[in-house]
This record gives C-alpha cells, sequence and structure tokens, in this order.
C-alpha cells in the first residue's frame, strides 16, 4: 500500500451519501477493477466443463438456534472435482451463509457478503439487523444477475439469530434477488430435492440443537444417496460435511468427531437388521 | 481587486499549528497504555456512543482527540483503506504502519495546502502475537502517535494525546510497569485520568477500549458498564 495522501482522502466520507457504510460501494468506487465485470455473452462451451460447481447446502431451524449444514463435493461437468469444499461460512458473529452453483463466484460471494457486515459494523459501530443483512444479500445476489445468465448462477442460504428479538431465522434465494423466509427449513443446490423431502419430514421448530443437527445429516445422507453432485461422508479420508450452529453464544462449527459420531448414529439406523 | 498582503512562511506556519492546538486543546485528553497482552486506550467521554477510539481491522485500532466530525470522517476512511486492502491481498497484509502513513500524509497536506489544518491528534496501534514466551521481551505492540502536521512519533510503554498532557505523562511515568496486566493498565490509565482531572472519574464518564493479542482474529475490545468497574477494581 503506498501513502499517497489522497488515496485515504478519496475515502472520507460524503455526508449524507447514499451506501456510505457499504464495503461493496467503497470497492465499486476506490478499487473498481476488483470488482468482476460484466462480461458479454455467454460462457463458451469448451469452459463450461471447467467450471467447478457447488451442490447441496441446507439449514434447520430449532428453539433458539439455527443449523447450517453441506457436503463437501465440487462438480466440474461430468467429474467431481474437490472432495473437501468448504460451502458454509461464518457471515459475522451471529449468521451464517451457505453457498451454491458456481463455485469460483459464490465463494467470492460469501466473502465480500463477510466484509460487508464487519465493515458496516465498524463504520456505524453496531451490528446490522438480521433483516438488513439478508436484504443486503439480496442486493448482492441481484447485482450478480448478468453473470447468472451468461451461466454462472450463484444462490445462497442466509440463516442467523436475530440479536435483538434471539429468533432464528433462514433466508432462501433466488438468481434474481428473490429474498424468501423459510418457515423452519431450507435447502438449495443439485441435491435439495431430496434433501428437502428429509428435512420437511423432520424439521422441527421447537426440537433442540442436537435433534436439528440429526436432521441436517439425515438431509444431506438422503441428498448424497439420489444426487450424484452430492458426496456423502469420505469415511476413508475422514472427510464429513461442515456443521454449523448459530444459537445466542453466536457461531460454531461441530467437530469432526460430533458430525462423525452424527453420522454413524444415522447410517447405523439404516441399517438393515439381519 | 484586493490586494494579497505578504505573510511570511514561518508566520504563517505558526499561525496554523497555534489554531490547530488551540482545537484540539479544547477537548478531553486520552491515554494509551501498553500491557503484557496488548494496549488500553482510555479517555473522560461522558458519551456512551460518540467514540473516539475505534475498530480498524483485526489488530489495528484508533484512537484521536480533538474535533469529532474531522476525526470521525478519518476514522471511517482508515476503515475503507484497510478494508479494501485486505480484501485484494489478505488480511495478514493490512498492518498499522503504512495506514499511520497514510494519516500523516493526509494531515501533512492539509497543514500545508489545505483551507485548515485538521484539529485532530490520532494513535494507530497494532498488536501481533508475541514470538517466544518471555514474557519481557520487547512487546508486540506498534504505537504510532500522528500530530495534526503530519508529523509521526513511534511511542512505547505509554502515550498521552490531546491539550494538557503533561500531568498525565507525569503521572503515568510514575506508576506504569512492564509486564501489566489488562485490569492494571486500565486502572494506571485511570488513574493518571483522575489525578490530572483532580477528581475521582467514575465508568460512566469514561471510555475505555484497546486490542488484546490474545483475543480470536478482531482484537478490539471495549470495556463498558460492569466489565469497566470490574477491571477498575471499583
Amino acid at each position: 500500500m503506498t501513502s499517497h495522501p489522497n488515496e485515504l482522502l478519496a475515502g472520507l466520507p460524503h455526508p449524507f451519501a447514499s451506501g456510505g457504510s457499504s464495503f461493496f460501494e467503497t470497492l465499486r468506487r476506490h478499487a473498481p477493477d476488483a470488482v468482476p465485470p460484466v462480461m458479454a455473452g455467454a460462457i463458451p462451451e469448451h469452459l463450461r466443463h471447467l467450471l467447478v460447481e457447488g451442490t447441496t447446502v441446507l439449514a434447520v431451524v430449532a428453539a433458539g438456534s439455527v443449523v447450517m449444514a453441506g457436503d463437501r463435493r465440487a462438480t466440474a461437468g461430468n467429474q467431481i472435482s474437490r472432495g473437501d469444499m468448504r460451502k458454509v461460512f461464518p457471515a459475522d458473529a451471529a449468521s451464517a451463509i451457505a453457498i451454491s452453483g458456481a463455485a469460483g463466484p459464490a465463494m467470492e460471494l460469501a466473502k465480500v457478503f463477510a466484509t460487508e457486515l464487519e465493515h458496516y459494523e465498524k463504520v456505524e459501530g453496531e451490528p446490522l439487523s438480521l433483516e438488513g443483512k439478508s436484504t443486503k444479500l439480496a442486493g448482492m445476489v441481484r447485482a450478480h444477475l448478468p453473470m447468472a445468465m451468461q451461466g454462472l448462477v450463484v444462490v445462497p442460504l442466509f440463516c442467523g439469530v436475530d440479536q435483538r428479538t434471539g429468533v432464528p431465522k433462514i433466508f432462501e434465494y433466488d438468481p434474481a434477488g428473490g429474498r424468501y423466509l423459510a418457515t423452519d427449513q431450507a435447502a438449495t443446490g443439485s441435491g435439495s430435492l431430496a434433501a428437502r423431502a428429509t428435512l420437511k419430514r423432520l424439521a422441527d421448530r421447537d426440537s433442540d440443537t442436537d435433534t436439528a443437527v440429526r436432521t441436517a445429516v439425515e438431509a444431506l445422507y438422503d441428498a448424497a444417496e439420489e444426487d450424484s453432485a452430492t458426496g456423502g461422508p469420505d469415511l476413508i479420508r475422514r472427510i464429513y460435511p461442515i456443521v454449523a450452529v448459530i444459537d445466542a453464544d453466536g457461531y460454531r462449527e461441530l467437530d469432526d468427531e460430533v458430525v462423525a459420531a452424527t453420522i454413524e448414529a444415522v447410517v447405523e439406523a439404516r441399517r438393515p437388521a439381519r | 481587486m484586493a490586494a494579497n498582503f505578504y505573510v511570511a512562511p514561518e508566520q504563517l506556519m505558526k499561525d496554523r499549528a497555534d489554531y490547530a492546538r488551540k482545537g484540539i486543546a479544547r477537548g478531553r485528553a486520552l491515554v494509551a497504555v501498553e500491557y503484557s497482552d496488548g494496549v488500553v486506550f482510555a479517555g473522560e467521554n461522558p458519551s456512551g456512543s460518540l467514540h473516539k477510539t475505534s475498530e480498524i481491522y483485526d489488530r489495528i485500532a484508533f484512537a484521536a482527540v480533538g474535533r469529532y466530525n474531522e476525526f470521525e470522517s478519518l476514522r471511517v476512511a482508515g476503515i475503507r483503506l484497510a478494508d479494501v486492502k485486505g480484501y485484494q491481498y489478505a488480511r495478514e497484509d493490512v498492518t498499522a504502519k503504512p495506514l499511520a502513513n497514510a494519516y500523516s500524509q493526509a494531515l501533512g497536506a492539509s497543514f500545508m495546502g489545505g483551507d485548515k489544518p485538521f484539529e485532530v491528534e490520532l494513535l494507530i496501534a497494532q498488536v501481533d502475537e508475541r514470538i517466544g514466551t518471555d514474557r519481557d521481551e520487547d512487546t508486540s505492540l506498534e504505537l504510532f502517535h500522528i500530530l495534526y502536521d503530519g508529523s509521526i512519533v513511534d511511542e512505547h510503554r505509554f502515550v498521552a494525546i490531546g491539550g494538557e498532557t503533561e500531568p498525565l505523562t507525569a503521572s503515568l511515568e510514575r506508576h506504569w510497569e512492564a509486564g501489566f496486566t489488562r485490569d492494571a493498565a486500565v486502572q494506571c490509565a485511570v488513574g493518571a485520568l483522575s489525578e490530572a482531572a483532580g477528581r475521582e472519574l467514575t465508568s460512566d464518564v469514561l471510555e475505555v477500549s484497546g486490542l488484546d493479542a490474545t483475543r480470536d482474529r478482531r482484537r478490539f475490545f471495549r470495556l463498558r458498564d460492569q466489565a469497566l468497574r470490574d477491571a477498575m477494581g471499583a
């Protein structure tokens, strides 16, 4: 970073400027090169099979907490590209974002969104409301629409606990930036159809967190069985789904041993009796 | 046509410096005290929401005295600079020195050529994990003091910024010890402020914050209400 006086002074805020607390606006103004350009035309065929796609992520509400989980598989064309991909990220201390769709832009979206929330919190002195965070994310998905139309579709899932009321919420999105408040569960990505069937059956707003974790793992397991692009638990390399819990204490991820034990219990219950 | 009167450059600089110094002296002073895991900022500030200290980035904090509207703008500009840099490179690439330099350049440019100099004094601090386990080793704290004219001083142990700093510095000089705990640093800082003010300062008129290297990613902390009373041993 050079210390040219204008570089800092360019960042001096203008009174009453809209977007004054937004990181994305600041980036657009001060580092336009860092903002992805709007391309013309669709992704050419010879590149299409190289694009990495992330698959199934889901979230389940419990009493006073929300559980978010994602499998670890990424695909490129008909190949399995990665078996250890991370699709669940902390957005801030009290919320999480999970991504599905084109992996590159999706991970970028998660990073910009987390920076956006932290930036707002630092500039304003207090964090955004959960509603405000979800609206901000909708705007960012909408801004991504031109890329979605070229085939780089990104669909996030957002969840968190409202710091003022303590109510856990899940927000779903569509590629055009539509934002929908889910009742008690949501899933997105290629395996979401199978995951949703299980979630609908098992999700319970009044259950405890452990039950919600079990529900999330059950649903991911079903998605992996039905959908080739969703990875099951990799017992050989010990790569398990990422399971995050957000409650009054904030965001935390479950240890691999805990997730492994839950998977073990799920598999045991499904094993046919001899 | 109005005639331009000649003013000697020395006189011009002196007038500007006097102007800035007077503006700064109107506000209350602020102290920074180093302790074993970081730094504590303390200042008299009856407002619970108009802060003089702030988080800038993971390891970097900001403290200021002087004109609120001016240092608030500078604070936001610093956050923007840090966030844009951390986004474009890596979080660890955001450090205090270039930021302090940017502030120094901005204040200097305004002092020499602007409409009026900034009436502010700033502190930029950065804490890093201690290398090695020896508690008496040089701490990993960097503390830059930037004055209204853009001059920049690398501070150690403690520093008082603002108007009447002599009694504060004298008190800190007497009471500061290496290897302070956080609470000892808070008590040392509040003691110096109380001594200089000539009355016992209570938690409701104090703004106390700092950086703690033992925290995870975001190391800035703010002590309020009961947490502050506990730290003050009150």
